[in-house]
Formats: C-alpha cells, sequence, structure tokens
C-alpha cells in the first residue's frame, strides 16, 4: 500500500514538473496558432477556440523573416561547414603528423575554449568594422571558422583509430590525403555529426555578435529578428510566437532526432 | 597512445612537418586574429582613453580600473551578476539533480520524459526570453492570469526592481534545464549498475538510495554543472537585452551587459571603460574554469 502511494507520488511530482516544463515549448506552438482573440482574453485562454495561420503572414510582414531564417541558414551553414573542416585538418595534424612540440600546440587550442567570448567581443567588433565588413555575412562568419571544441573532440576519437588499420592504408599506398578523406572522415561520422549539431545550434542561437555587428533588418539573423518582433509588435504575442516557433523548427528537430549526438559532446561543449 | 618509431626517409618527414602547419595553420590564424590580438587589444584599450568615437586617444594606465574600484554603480553591477549567478545557479542544479534521481524510479513512461525534460534545449536564449516576455506581460501574460485564477494581484514582473532580475533568472533557469538534465542522465547512466543493484539488494531504495549512493557518485558531475552553469550565467547576455535592457533602474545591469551598454548601447562607445570590465569579466571567468581544471580535470584522463 505504501509503495503505491509513493508510485502513485512520483507519478504526480513528475507529471506536474512535465506539465511546468514544457508548458513554454507548447505555448508556443500553440500561441501561433491562436487567433488575436483567443490571446488578448484576459486571463488568457490555454486551449484555442479556433486555429489560425495569419500569424504567420503578419509577422512576415512586421519583420523580414524570410530573409533573416535564409541569413541564419547561411551563416551557421558556413559556420558549421567551416569548422568541421578546419577541426579535422586540425586534429589530423595533431594525432597522425610530426609536430615538434604537439602538447604545446594542442595547448592553444584548449586554452582557446577558457577564453569568454564576451571579454574580446570589443576588439573584435572594431577589426570586422575596421575591414568594412560590418553589417555583412562575412562579418558575421569571419570570427566562427575555427573551433577548439571540435579540435578537441576529434582529436580525441583520431586517438582511438586502430594503428593496424592506419599501417594497412600506408603499406596500400594511402597517403595522408588519400587517408584522411577516403578512410578515417567516414569511419569517424559518429563523432563528426556530434560536433555538427552542437555547431549548428550553437551558430543558429547567437545572439550578442549578431546584433551588434549588423544594422538593417535584411543582414539581422533570425534571433536578431525574434527580439525586434518583441519590441514592434509586444501587444500581439501571436506573431512573437509564430516567430519563436519558426526558429524552433530546425533547433527542435536536431534535438528531438539527434539526442544522442548532443549527449556525445555534452561535457566537452559546455566549456565554450 | 605512442606513436611507432618514423620508419619514413628525412626528405619526407620534412614534408611532413610542413604538411602538419598547413593543416594547423587555418584554425591557427583564425585564433590569432578572432582571440588572440583582441585579448591583447582588450588590455590595450582598458589602458587608453578615447574620443568620441571609439578611437583610442592617450594612455591612462590603470585610470579605468581605479575608477571602477571607487564607483557604487560598478560595485552594484558586480553585486546583481553574483546575485544573477547565485538565482540561476543553485534552483537550476538542484531542480535538475531532483527532475533526474525521480526518472529514475522505475516507471514507465520514463524515457519519453526525459527526451522531453532535454527540449528547452533547442530554445535559443532569445526565443526562450521572448516567451517568457509573452508571459511576463502585465496585461495579458499567462503568468498573472493564472494568479488573478488564485486570487492574487499582478505581479509587475519586468517592470519592478524588486521583481525583475528574479523574473530574468526564471527564464535563464528554464532555458539551461534542458542541458543540465541531459548532463546529470548522463552521470546516472555512466554509475556502474552493479552498484545501484548491490544497495538495493541490501534494501536501499527511494530517497535513501539517491542519497547514499546516487548522488554521491554524481558528485563529479554535480561539480561540473555547477561550474559551467556558473560561466554561462556570468556571460548571460540575450535574455537581459531583451527583457529588461539592465534596468528597470538598472537592476538586471551584469558585468556582460554594463560592457554591451559602455561599448555598444545609446551610440554610446566608451571602449576603453568597456574594456577595463571586460577585462574584470575575463578574470572571474579565467577563475571559474581554473577552479574546475584544479579539481576536476586532474581525475579525467585525456590522453
Amino acid at each position: 500500500m505504501r509503495r503505491t502511494l509513493g508510485r502513485l507520488a512520483v507519478h504526480l511530482v513528475l507529471a506536474l514538473a512535465a506539465g511546468t516544463v514544457l508548458f513554454p515549448v507548447y505555448y508556443a506552438v500553440v500561441g501561433a496558432f491562436m487567433t488575436p482573440a483567443d490571446l488578448a482574453t484576459y486571463p488568457p485562454a490555454l486551449i484555442p477556440h479556433h486555429l489560425t495561420t495569419a500569424n504567420f503572414g503578419a509577422a512576415a510582414r512586421s519583420v523580414p523573416l524570410l530573409r533573416q531564417y535564409l541569413n541564419s541558414a547561411v551563416v551557421a551553414g558556413v559556420i558549421t561547414a567551416a569548422q568541421l573542416l578546419t577541426s579535422i585538418l586540425a586534429a589530423y595534424a595533431l594525432v597522425f603528423l610530426p609536430l615538434r612540440r604537439p602538447a604545446a600546440v594542442f595547448g592553444i587550442f584548449l586554452a582557446t575554449l577558457m577564453v569568454p567570448w564576451e571579454a574580446v567581443i570589443i576588439p573584435n567588433y572594431l577589426t570586422i568594422s575596421g575591414w568594412g565588413l560590418g553589417n555583412t555575412y562575412f562579418g558575421l562568419v569571419l570570427p566562427f571558422l575555427a573551433s577548439g571544441f571540435g579540435t578537441f573532440m576529434l582529436r580525441q576519437s583520431f586517438r582511438q583509430f586502430p594503428a593496424e588499420l592506419r599501417d594497412a592504408a600506408r603499406i596500400d599506398g594511402a597517403g595522408h590525403w588519400r587517408f584522411l578523406w577516403r578512410i578515417l572522415v567516414p569511419l569517424n561520422k559518429p563523432s563528426l555529426a556530434a560536433i555538427a549539431v552542437y555547431v549548428f545550434l550553437s551558430a543558429w542561437n547567437q545572439y550578442f555578435w549578431p546584433l551588434i555587428i549588423t544594422r538593417t533588418a535584411q543582414m539581422q539573423t533570425l534571433q536578431i529578428g525574434l527580439s525586434s518582433l518583441r519590441v514592434a509588435d509586444s501587444a500581439a504575442p501571436g506573431l512573437i510566437l509564430a516567430g519563436v516557433l519558426l526558429s524552433l523548427l530546425p533547433t527542435l528537430a536536431l534535438v528531438v532526432f539527434g539526442q544522442r549526438f548532443i549527449v556525445r559532446g555534452l561535457t566537452a561543449g559546455a566549456v565554450r | 597512445m605512442p606513436r611507432p618509431p618514423s620508419t619514413t626517409a628525412p626528405a619526407a618527414r620534412l614534408g611532413e612537418r610542413a604538411l602538419a602547419w598547413a593543416f594547423l595553420l587555418p584554425s591557427l590564424a583564425v585564433f590569432a586574429v578572432f582571440l588572440g590580438y583582441p585579448l591583447y587589444r582588450t588590455f590595450y584599450l582598458s589602458a587608453h582613453a578615447n574620443d568620441l568615437f571609439g578611437a583610442p586617444s592617450r594612455y591612462v594606465g590603470l585610470r579605468h580600473y581605479t575608477d571602477l574600484l571607487g564607483s557604487a554603480e560598478f560595485g552594484r553591477t558586480l553585486a546583481t551578476t553574483a546575485l544573477f549567478v547565485l538565482l540561476t545557479v543553485v534552483p537550476g542544479v538542484i531542480g535538475a539533480l531532483l527532475l533526474v534521481l525521480l526518472l529514475e524510479s522505475r516507471i514507465r513512461g520514463v524515457r519519453v520524459l526525459r527526451s522531453a525534460f532535454a527540449l528547452p534545449f533547442a530554445f535559443s536564449v532569445a526565443s526562450a526570453a521572448v516567451v517568457f516576455g509573452v508571459f511576463y506581460n502585465p496585461a495579458t501574460g499567462v503568468l498573472n492570469g493564472l494568479l488573478s485564477h488564485l486570487g492574487s494581484g499582478p505581479v509587475p514582473w519586468l517592470t519592478d526592481r524588486h521583481h525583475a532580475l528574479l523574473s530574468v533568472a526564471l527564464a535563464t533557469i528554464w532555458l539551461n534545464l534542458g542541458y543540465n538534465v541531459l548532463v546529470l542522465s548522463a552521470g546516472i547512466g555512466s554509475i556502474a549498475p552493479e552498484i545501484t543493484e548491490a544497495a538495493r539488494l541490501d534494501g536501499a531504495s527511494g530517497w535513501r538510495l539517491a542519497r547514499s549512493v546516487t548522488v554521491p557518485l554524481l558528485g563529479p558531475h554535480l561539480f561540473f554543472l555547477v561550474v559551467v552553469s556558473t560561466i554561462n550565467a556570468l556571460q548571460s547576455f540575450g535574455q537581459i537585452n531583451i527583457l529588461t535592457q539592465g534596468g528597470p533602474d538598472g537592476a538586471t545591469r551584469t558585468l556582460v551587459y554594463s560592457v554591451y551598454e559602455k561599448a555598444f548601447a545609446y551610440g554610446s562607445s566608451d571602449f576603453g571603460a568597456a574594456s577595463a570590465q571586460a577585462v574584470v569579466l575575463l578574470v572571474v571567468v579565467l577563475a571559474c574554469t581554473a577552479v574546475q581544471f584544479g579539481l576536476v580535470e586532474r581525475r579525467v584522463h585525456y590522453s
């Protein structure tokens, strides 16, 4: 009897916690389809009486959401591809190529993980503006083309690569370049996927840098567009939630379908 | 893994060294231009006065720092930052711990629930802040609506200096919950099942099992999470900028936000004073990282 009561209590607490934690997700999804009338009732309706898609059009008229969607996709896509490439090359050099002081070189990569980006944002702003790249795609992506995190993760998994396979490839006449792209990279897909998921999420979700480096709505990313929706239409929550839902589509997909990759990079990824 | 002795000829070896540097160059170049140089430059700017457009004009030594030491406003900024860290890290870690412990009880649907708790991870700081902004709306927000159902008056979530920091912290806790749950779930997953089984056979269950077996074994993960959450909280910017802009009356002006205000907000380009604050931020974050490396990484074997 006590056991059943205990289990019931656990169920109840978990259900309550799940309700609380998931409510913002629910509200972002459902609110995006609610009519202004439903959203403006006091107290607000939690379950819509009518569903509408008008919020999406209205949000896109208020802020160039489609263009900003494209901006975010380009920026996050380029950053992800570039970080994968630079990390693969760097990790390869650290593991498979002769270096005089490998520990010292690796130390540089580790050190980059410890610098809080906000502490160097002013000179970076001055550099990018000084090059005339403010408010451009280049300005948005250039500082993020390499990654201590990606190199760190790939070095870990390259080091576990069986030496026999490496030797076999060498005996077959595969040089470094062919060994890297034909054998090593295909066999390390899970690690690469984990890095790609992390890098894409953090690039897609960036806020501080795009805020200061862009000036026009046409060049802003979706995240900045969301905050301008809030300023422009604070009386129309439906528009804001529609914008939020659009911005969430790729990241929700990654979190739901890529969770095992996320868990892989969990503790390493935290040291940004 | 020791490198096998090379059998290649010296000439080929030279080529390999060149290749190594060619492979490292793209990464090192990005780090040099966008981390190394700006690190030096932040110190440089912090020791210079600047004109109205932010260009450094003359050397002032430590003056920006002594100004900060004597400034009551900066003292308040530091206190707000510390309070914000406390308000987000403690409930964020404890809440996540309780959730994963409850998820350990063998009930149906736990896997689905664990994935569900990770969903906030998909939210960016901007999307979470904007959604909470809708919740906090004094007239149409869900929270005040709920309170009025319960017979309580409306709460000025973001417009009152005594509530604003708490409200921003609440949004932050929610935003980080997904990550915290994932980390602690991974931690529990790494505990050898024999240990918990043995404890169960000894009659431990429920809270007793959690308190004397699971939580102590989670120690390193909890510690890691506390450090990482602290560093994250110190760097929080988006939610403050979107929800309160540091207000009302400076009640949510944290260190990072203060750097932003001095350097970029309202047409301000006071890069010298802002850089001095950025150096303070750098020192605080590096101190947290040092604590982490000193206490945890010693036990984690990287090579």
